[in-house]
């Protein structure tokens, strides 16, 4: 997934400040949380957003200077460019449990299957796309990551390195 | 265990020392508090039916007798991290708080990284340096699972580390974990010792020197550096403290350790080592059980 850059660049505040059109501001990054997810805006106070190459974002909370050429800069956090913006694993499994919008909530056996990063054909009455992921861990539904529901199907977004036979 | 026979003169009860040495060492974790706590944890493997052992002087580390901790719930969700008991101290005795600058300056794979993120609640700012890409990966993937979000990594060798790409600004903190030549990892790693020479003790000794004047050069005054090693070598330990007392303007503190142990020496062979190094304490594996670890606070003071 790298392309040799090690350039982070702070994502603008909004569409005013952007001096590339295709890159995404922190306005709209905000907006996606919200509205795909309902995850509120204020969960981000205090957080930064960088882009390292062509729309992989970052989420930091120190605030150094834009941009910075260094090895990694907090979690990979979204990836924007393309039609249907798609959060990370990471984003979901840290900031999911704020999600009330397209949450999929899997039985033991589904979820099992979806962490060994096989696909399962499910019900689902919402909307079709990028869902957020969760489980019953501990007593508690806890997000796992990031499903695409497409025709009738749940298709595990789970990275080949984070993959596990639990 | 032949390279440990020259410590006979310094460790006390030689015999339980080379025993404990011999024996292995079960899979311990730490809870990542940045994700989970420790009773949430403790209810995950339980429910799990993962045999899980508290550790009396850390209430975030559990010893998993029969389990390796990779390939389970708790695992996969950045709960916990595979990490040794004594690997746990230095980051305790640096006592990083939230929102202070810290830095890591031999920071791959990250288990410690993550532990001074989550100490200070995941604010402020951890600088991770490695000067290893394979090792840096290793570190990057550790600080995603456990969702640590304040870590920034920079691929440099420590004795050089810059300060440029972040405006200039020194640290509150520094964690001085050194390459080493791992002595205290023999019950985890029985080939540790198959390599083993005096000349490379001697090399990277040079290394650690540089490495930790650096972190004393970065730090505020006032501000706290750790110096930590997974050796018993004094070549790598006392007298690599007592190079920088001379070179930069450090004081070397005592520090609580709720765990067994003894202090640095300050005679090794020939040499005579600064006495303010008997503030560094010596861990040995028969004193708790644990692999061996030697580990050093130091304080900064104005030039």
């Amino acid at each position: 997934m790298s392309d040799g850059s090690t350039e982070f660049t702070r994502l603008p505040e909004t569409d005013a400040e952007r001096e590339d059109p295709e890159q995404a501001t922190r306005e709209e990054v905000l907006e996606f949380w919200q509205d795909r997810f309902g995850v509120p805006a204020e969960t981000f106070e205090g957080y930064s957003f960088w882009e390292r190459g062509a729309g992989k974002l970052w989420l930091y909370r120190g605030r150094p200077p834009s941009p910075v050429d260094i090895e990694g800069l907090g979690m990979t956090f979204l990836r924007t460019r393309q039609e249907h913006w798609k959060p990370t694993l990471e984003a979901v499994q840290r900031f999911g449990d704020r999600a009330s919008k397209n949450v999929i909530h899997l039985d033991e056996d589904a979820a099992r299957a979806f962490v060994a990063g096989e696909d399962r054909e499910l019900d689902w009455d919402g909307d079709w796309g990028y869902l957020v992921v969760t489980h019953d861990l501990a007593g508690e539904a806890e997000p796992a990551g990031v499903g695409l529901y497409v025709y009738g199907e749940l298709r595990s977004q789970v990275p080949k390195g984070r993959r596990r036979e639990v | 265990m032949e390279p440990l026979d020259r410590y006979r003169p310094i460790i006390d009860d030689f015999e339980a020392f080379i025993d404990a040495c011999e024996r292995p060492l079960p899979s311990a974790v730490r809870v990542n508090t940045i994700k989970a706590t420790v009773e949430r944890v403790r209810t995950a493997l339980a429910d799990t039916d993962i045999a899980h052992d508290p550790v009396d002087w850390h209430d975030g580390l559990f010893v998993l007798p029969d389990d390796s901790p990779g390939a389970n719930w708790p695992y996969f969700h950045g709960w916990i991290h595979g990490q040794e008991e004594v690997s746990a101290i230095p980051a305790t005795v640096l006592d990083p708080q939230p929102g202070d600058r810290v830095w890591d300056a031999c920071a791959a794979p990250g288990s410690k990284t993550t532990q001074l993120a989550a100490l200070m609640d995941d604010t402020g700012e951890v600088v991770a340096t490695d000067n290893n890409l394979g090792r840096i990966s290793a570190l990057r993937t550790n600080t995603e699972r456990l969702g640590a979000t304040t870590v920034a990594v920079t691929h440099e060798d420590g004795r050089n580390h810059s300060l440029k790409p972040f405006g200039g600004e020194g640290y509150d903190r520094a964690l001085v974990d050194v390459p080493c030549s791992c002595e205290g990892t023999i019950r985890k790693n029985p080939d540790t010792l198959a390599d083993w020479s005096l000349s490379h003790v001697e090399g990277i000794s040079g290394v650690q020197k540089g490495i930790l004047k650096r972190a004393v050069e970065v730090t505020k005054p006032g501000g706290t550096v750790v110096y930590s090693t997974c050796t018993f070598a004094p070549e790598e330990n006392e007298a690599v403290l007592d190079y920088v007392l001379d070179e930069v303007a450090c004081e070397i503190v005592e520090y609580d350790l709720p765990l067994d142990h003894a202090p640095g020496i300050t005679e090794w062979q020939d040499e005579r080592f600064d006495p303010r190094v008997a503030n560094a304490k010596r861990i040995y594996p028969h004193h708790n059980d644990t692999g061996g670890f030697f580990c050093a606070k130091l304080e900064v003071r104005a030039e």
